[in-house]
Order: structure tokens, then C-alpha cells, then sequence
């Protein structure tokens, strides 16, 4: 296991054993995994989606669950009614400032493992609304999002490929060792505070916790 | 349907006090006002209402105004008489007078019954400060009830005699009046990676690091956690 987690291979094979043997012997009829793998596998085909949607995004995924688009093939057609039993929250809109708290509190009540995905220039960074008083820019200010898909709004294949790059990252996780995975270290917290309702704005306007954006770059000496 | 001076007219014979002005709108639409004032909007928007010729039975809006304080200054030319005997000299003279400011609901009616309408009236507040009560009209016509809502939290307008004057978009605890052209937003803007004018300058008073940052040299935290 241990150069297995040196070397990061796409499917982590069980042992110091290579895909391409392991393909060999799949040839022979044996069939070589892990339970690292098997489990990963299984938690990438059932991403049950929690049932909601903010604004127009939100129409674009309800045709992402239709069958034209069909998310079945990927196994994320289970868009729950309750956050409970959801595993991941796709942002689809808008996040105005009096919404937010809201959205936090559903994230807080969805259990481990858990994914966000921000769907939309407005669950990124606010898109058309930024300058406007009550529309919150971006939903990362108050929890932490693992795929973010740009568009205004995006197509039902943009959030189907925002779902195959999610798979790949719940394929990549580990479950032990150094590097393992968000859900599996008691240290990463799943729950954020809440914003509360302030006079002028949200208060905190942000979770410094959770929102930690690069240092902007500005262009050197024209300014 | 009569036309807006024949309604004033009759409204001014009908009820002695009230006073009731037309505000012409000089733009192409051409779409005059009327401007009733506020202790006898409630009985004026009755009349308008049940009046067997214009039964103003439906208000398809409402929505406020912010006319803020404006300074106004009138050049008037003023020919001055020159001792030494020469011609008379023009000069400009400027007078400046200050324009009180104030808060204004502007009501759009029509008549179902009648297939008429629109009919515009409009209430004026005393001032933009603490004298901001206007007389509701959602006892009159049912459907001003939200939009009555949304022009309290929007402009602060107080309407006497709204069955449930609450905020309707902003949340309950929220000082401000967002729509007031004095009205100064949140500056969340510390990190805009957008090439936008407007939105950039607020972001760029929030960076600590001076604009001449060299790119390379730029620390890269890391974004996600």
C-alpha cells in the first residue's frame, strides 16, 4: 500500500501489482481489487443529489434527471427530498443573502461523505448580480465546494461532466494514510457556522475557515 | 374614458380640500399623473373605484420613487447699467434654492369593467427622513398588498393601514432601503478576479499587497482546504 501512495495511480490497485497486470490476470479470470477501490467505486455510482435548486441553473439540471440528458447513467438520478439522505448538494442558481444561512444548514445536515458542486456563474462568484447588495458572492464564502461549472447557466452536459470529474475525485480518495480522504480525518470539520441575519449584511460576511482565495495578481509595473 | 384634467376637476368638486394635481410627463409616452394628497388618498382611491364612468377596478402596480434633496440653480441674465456712461453690461445672476426631498408610490390603475386605464396616481411623503407615511391603498384594491411590501423594504415607505407591513425581500432584521439613491451597498468585494472596472476598483482597496506585485513573486496560498 505504501508506494501505492507515493505514486498516485488513477484506480489504486490493490499491492505493488500494475493496472496492466492486473488486467492480465482479469484476462485469466481473476479479478484483483481493494476494498479501497470497491468502495469507491460503489460511492461513485450512487451519488444521490440533493433535491434543490435556487434559479434558472436549476432548470438545467431538472433537464440534466430527464431522459434525454438521463444523470441515471452515472447513477446520481436520485435527487433526495431531505439532506439527510443526500451525498451531494449541486448549488443550481443564485445564492441571495437572505437564502444562504439556509443553504449552510443543509449542508450541515448532510451526513459524511459529503460533495458540493457550484453550479453556475452565481453560485461561483455571485456572476451577473456581484455588484448588487443582497446576492452573495459565491457560495465557497461558507462552504467548501469540490467542482466548480462555469456558465450562465450551464448545460445539462456541462453538469454531467461536472459529475464525471466528481467521480474521478471520489475514485482518486484515499481511505488511510497521509492523504486520505476529507470525510475520513476527524480534524476536517463537515459542519459550518451558520451566517446569521445582520443589519447591513450577513454576519460574518464570510467563514474565513473555509473561504481562503489566492492573493490576487496584479499586473507588475503598469498597475 | 374622460380624460386626467375632466377626473381632477370632478375629484376636486367632489371632495373641497383635497388637493389634487396633474404631473404631466413631458417625455413621448406622454403619460400624465395625478397627484392626490395624502389625508384624502383613501377616499379618493374609493371614488376612483366604485365611480359608475371609471371603475378603476384593478391596480396592476405600485412602486416607489426616491426623489432625493437637489440643489437647483437658476441663472437669470440681468442687464446692469454702466456708471461711466458706456453700454449697458449682461451679467449672469445664480440663485440657488434647495428642492426638499422626498419619497413617492406611484399606482397604476385600470378598469376590468370598463376595458379602460391606465389611470396613474401618485402620494408624496413630507420628507425622506421621519415623516414617510403614506395611507395604504390595499384596503381599496387587494393586490397593492405585496407590492405596497416590497416598496416599504425597498424605500421605507410606512403605508397606515397595511393589514401585514413586513419586509418582503430582504430578511426582517435589515437597517437599510436598498432602492434610496443614498443608499451605500456592503463592500464585500475583497477578491475579484474580473477584469470589471466598477467591481475591481472596490476589490483593489481591499488588497493589502501594492499594485506593482511582481506575478511570480505572488505567494499562492492554497485555495481549497
Amino acid at each position: 500500500m505504501s508506494d501505492a501512495i507515493d505514486k498516485p495511480v488513477p484506480f489504486p490497485a490493490a499491492g505493488n501489482i500494475s493496472d496492466a497486470e492486473r488486467e492480465e490476470l482479469r484476462r485469466h479470470g481473476i479479478l484483483m481489487t481493494s476494498l479501497e477501490e470497491l468502495y469507491n467505486w460503489g460511492r461513485s455510482n450512487s451519488i444521490w443529489p440533493l433535491q434543490f435548486g435556487l434559479a434558472c441553473c436549476a432548470i438545467e439540471m431538472i433537464a440534466a434527471a430527464t431522459a434525454r440528458f438521463d444523470i441515471a447513467r452515472f447513477g446520481a438520478e436520485i435527487f433526495r427530498p431531505s439532506p439527510r439522505q443526500a451525498d451531494l448538494m449541486i448549488v443550481s442558481g443564485t445564492v441571495t443573502k437572505k437564502m444562504a444561512p439556509q443553504v449552510v444548514r443543509l449542508w450541515n445536515q448532510m451526513p459524511e461523505p459529503k460533495y458540493c458542486i457550484a453550479m453556475g456563474a452565481c453560485a461561483i462568484s455571485g456572476g451577473p448580480f456581484k455588484q448588487g447588495y443582497n446576492v452573495l458572492k459565491g457560495i465557497d464564502r461558507f462552504i467548501p465546494v469540490d467542482i466548480y461549472i462555469p456558465g450562465c447557466p450551464p448545460r445539462p452536459e456541462a453538469l454531467l461532466n461536472g459529475l464525471m470529474e466528481l467521480q474521478k475525485q471520489i475514485q482518486g480518495e484515499r481511505l488511510t494514510g497521509p492523504d486520505a480522504a476529507r470525510h475520513t480525518r476527524p480534524d476536517m470539520p463537515s459542519e459550518f457556522s451558520v451566517p446569521s441575519y445582520g443589519e447591513h449584511d450577513l454576519q460574518p460576511t464570510k467563514n474565513a475557515e473555509v473561504w481562503k482565495p489566492a492573493t490576487p495578481l496584479t499586473r507588475s509595473g503598469k498597475g | 374614458m374622460e380624460a386626467l384634467d375632466q377626473i381632477r376637476d370632478r375629484l376636486l368638486a367632489r371632495f373641497s380640500g383635497a388637493s389634487v394635481a396633474l404631473v404631466t410627463n413631458p417625455g413621448p409616452a406622454a403619460e400624465h399623473s395625478l397627484l392626490l394628497d395624502p389625508a384624502h388618498a383613501r377616499e379618493i382611491a374609493l371614488f376612483l373605484r366604485d365611480d359608475s364612468a371609471l371603475q378603476l377596478d384593478y391596480c396592476s402596480n405600485a412602486t416607489g420613487i426616491d426623489w432625493p434633496e437637489k440643489e437647483i440653480v437658476e441663472t437669470k441674465k440681468v442687464s446692469v447699467l454702466d456708471p461711466a456712461g458706456g453700454p449697458a453690461k449682461i451679467t449672469e445672476e445664480k440663485t440657488k434654492r434647495v428642492e426638499p426631498g422626498c419619497l413617492e408610490a406611484v399606482y397604476h390603475l385600470y378598469s376590468m369593467a370598463l376595458r379602460h386605464g391606465p389611470v396613474v396616481i401618485r402620494m408624496r411623503t413630507a420628507n425622506r427622513s421621519d415623516k414617510v407615511n403614506l395611507p395604504s391603498l390595499t384596503p381599496v384594491w387587494r393586490s397593492c398588498d405585496f407590492q405596497e411590501r416590497e416598496i416599504f423594504d425597498l424605500y421605507g415607505i410606512v403605508f397606515d393601514g397595511h393589514p401585514d407591513l413586513r419586509r418582503l425581500l430582504m430578511w426582517d432584521e435589515f437597517k437599510d432601503h436598498p432602492m434610496r439613491k443614498d443608499y451605500v451597498d456592503p463592500d464585500d468585494f475583497e477578491w475579484e478576479p474580473t477584469p470589471h472596472a466598477g467591481v475591481l476598483d472596490r476589490a483593489k482597496m481591499h488588497y493589502s499587497a501594492p499594485a506593482t506585485l511582481a506575478v511570480s513573486a505572488a505567494p499562492q496560498p492554497e485555495v481549497k482546504p
